[in-house]
């Protein structure tokens, strides 16, 4: 084929785009209306799961040690751990500090009274810890087997309660934002792929004409699959703009507004959601045109 | 040349739409194909469109057997086949110089000679002045040459016209009838399918008669039967 009939029936493509106006709009507005609800769930899903794997973060175990241990014996049992692919992060409190902050909680900084009370004892001297969070919520009671059976470990504080209502929340919304992102997606395609369908049905006389007349498949097809292709890059490109604006300025709000929340209310960075949205609304809107026209023009073009 | 041996057309229906139809038809030849609704006009303009394919018998259109052409060779057969139809079949959103100068570029012919030959074509057919009309703009007579113009731009050996008169007054339809001739004198095979009784009597041209599905008569210079 010659690249001035290419570019005649890329042309033609656009052409039709303002032949069929009305339709065109309304593959856009469809595809628009369906990617703006797929992008907004999907921004509020993968924020939602941020903070619930912030939360999960924040669930600490506490180790404590056998009385009388040596430094050298902790540093030891430090290391153990520390290797461990379940820790996020490890923090040593000495028993010193340990006393000193909670002397300090206890007599509002009076150092005078904690003298008086308790003079240079430490009532506090066994409670040397390691404070520790884990990556995954869902390995810690294998992991406080593992800290319990470790050599100088007296105990070991974690909240088993909290570990696993978190783990059922993340479960939970995890089975759930998979199947309202499947059913938003497959409403999504039914629709978009509708209306282009019936855009191209109205117009398969226009088709049969071209085939008479002696339009080769190709000839007939590829302004059709422009048009679809186009429809369906402006239709999944607006509602990323749309978003990509919306996302700063509703996240900003909320930081403001729950200021108070600030320590777990933390939104995913605007890059980091639309690295993944924009490529997939893209793809979708792309994919939906090109494969609807395709299909759509073959059921026409056997005359 | 075309040449319809002993062709059988049986729709999945049941209905036999042709039964047994042999025609020869000469190069530069005129022919009437006449009959009433249901004799069959309109399935045999199919299968020489290669819209439908014969249940039994062989189509041969200048030595080409329809039945050995692949469907991706059916465009190419196509293109050298004119037609018109009753209802015109123009692309309404497209304007007079467009519809006839899709004819050409889909044979990718360069645009420099498109642009010599459609208002050539046009010029013609009497509408040199309406290139820019869409065919909304026209009267049935004026669309009707459109579609002539369109079926000829790309000079066919054969033009096949299906009722080209059919949706016309009689001075259209004479006007028309007129072209088609003219078209004929420049050495084209045309094939009409009509009704139209006064036209047919009236130009002394090879007139065959269909009756459900059969050929009942074959006449050089006939005229229309009356079938009952």
């Amino acid at each position: 084929m010659k690249i001035s009939t290419l570019w005649y029936c890329f042309l033609q493509g656009l052409k039709n785009i303002k032949r069929n106006l009305l339709f065109s709009l309304a593959s856009v507005g469809t595809i628009v209306a369906c990617l703006f609800l797929f992008g907004t769930f999907y921004a509020i899903v993968m924020n939602f799961e941020a903070i619930m794997q912030q939360m999960e973060e924040s669930v600490a175990v506490t180790v404590f040690f056998d009385s009388g241990i040596s430094q050298e014996k902790i540093d030891e049992i430090g290391e153990a751990i520390r290797v461990r692919p379940e820790v996020n992060t490890m923090d040593f409190m000495s028993a010193e500090d340990a006393w000193k902050q909670y002397s300090n909680e206890l007599f509002h900084g009076d150092q005078e009274k904690i003298d008086a009370a308790f003079g240079t004892d430490n009532p506090l001297a066994d409670y040397a810890s390691y404070n520790i969070t884990i990556t995954e919520v869902e390995k810690q009671v294998e992991f406080v087997e593992f800290l319990e059976g470790l050599d100088g470990v007296r105990k070991v504080k974690s909240s088993e309660a909290t570990a696993k209502q978190l783990e059922s929340i993340n479960a939970l919304v995890g089975y759930a934002s998979v199947g309202v992102i499947v059913i938003l997606l497959l409403v999504s395609i039914f629709l978009i792929s509708n209306t282009i369908t019936i855009g191209i049905t109205i117009r398969k006389e226009e088709i049969s004409i071209m085939k008479l007349i002696g339009a080769t498949d190709f000839f007939v097809r590829t302004p059709f699959i422009v048009e679809g292709i186009t429809i369906g890059l402006v239709g999944s490109a607006i509602p990323c703009v749309f978003l990509f604006f919306m996302y700063k300025m509703v996240t900003d709000f909320l930081t403001n507004t729950f200021s108070d929340l600030a320590s777990w209310l933390k939104f995913l960075p605007r890059n980091e959601v639309f690295q993944v949205l924009v490529p997939v609304c893209l793809l979708i809107g792309v994919g939906i045109g090109f494969v609807g026209s395709l299909i759509t023009t073959r059921k026409h073009l056997k005359v | 040349m075309l040449v319809l041996d002993h062709v059988t057309m049986k729709y999945p229906t049941g209905t036999t739409a042709l039964n047994d139809v042999s025609i020869t038809i000469e190069k530069g030849e005129f022919v009437f194909i006449v009959g009433s609704s249901g004799s069959g006009k309109t399935t045999l303009m199919k299968l020489l469109l290669k819209e439908l394919d014969p249940t039994a018998g062989t189509i041969m259109i200048n030595g080409k057997d329809y039945s050995k052409v692949k469907r991706k060779d059916i465009p190419k057969i196509r293109r050298d086949i004119g037609v018109v139809f009753q209802n015109f079949r123009l692309l309404k959103d497209r304007n007079v110089y467009e519809n006839v100068a899709f004819a050409q570029r889909i044979v990718e012919t360069p645009p420099r000679y498109i642009r010599r030959q459609v208002p050539s074509m046009l010029t013609m057919v009497g509408l040199g002045d309406k290139y820019k009309s869409f065919p909304k703009e026209l009267s049935g007579g004026e669309q009707q040459r459109v579609a002539l113009a369109r079926a000829l731009v790309n000079n066919p050996s054969i033009l096949l016209a299906d009722e080209p008169t059919g949706n016309l007054d009689p001075k259209n339809s004479w006007d028309i009838m007129n072209l088609l001739e003219e078209v004929n004198k420049r050495g084209t095979t045309v094939v009409v399918v009509t009704h139209n009784r006064e036209i047919v009597n009236a130009m002394k041209k090879r007139v065959v008669t269909l009756k459900k599905g059969t050929i009942i008569s074959d006449e050089k210079k006939g005229g229309y039967i009356d079938e009952d």
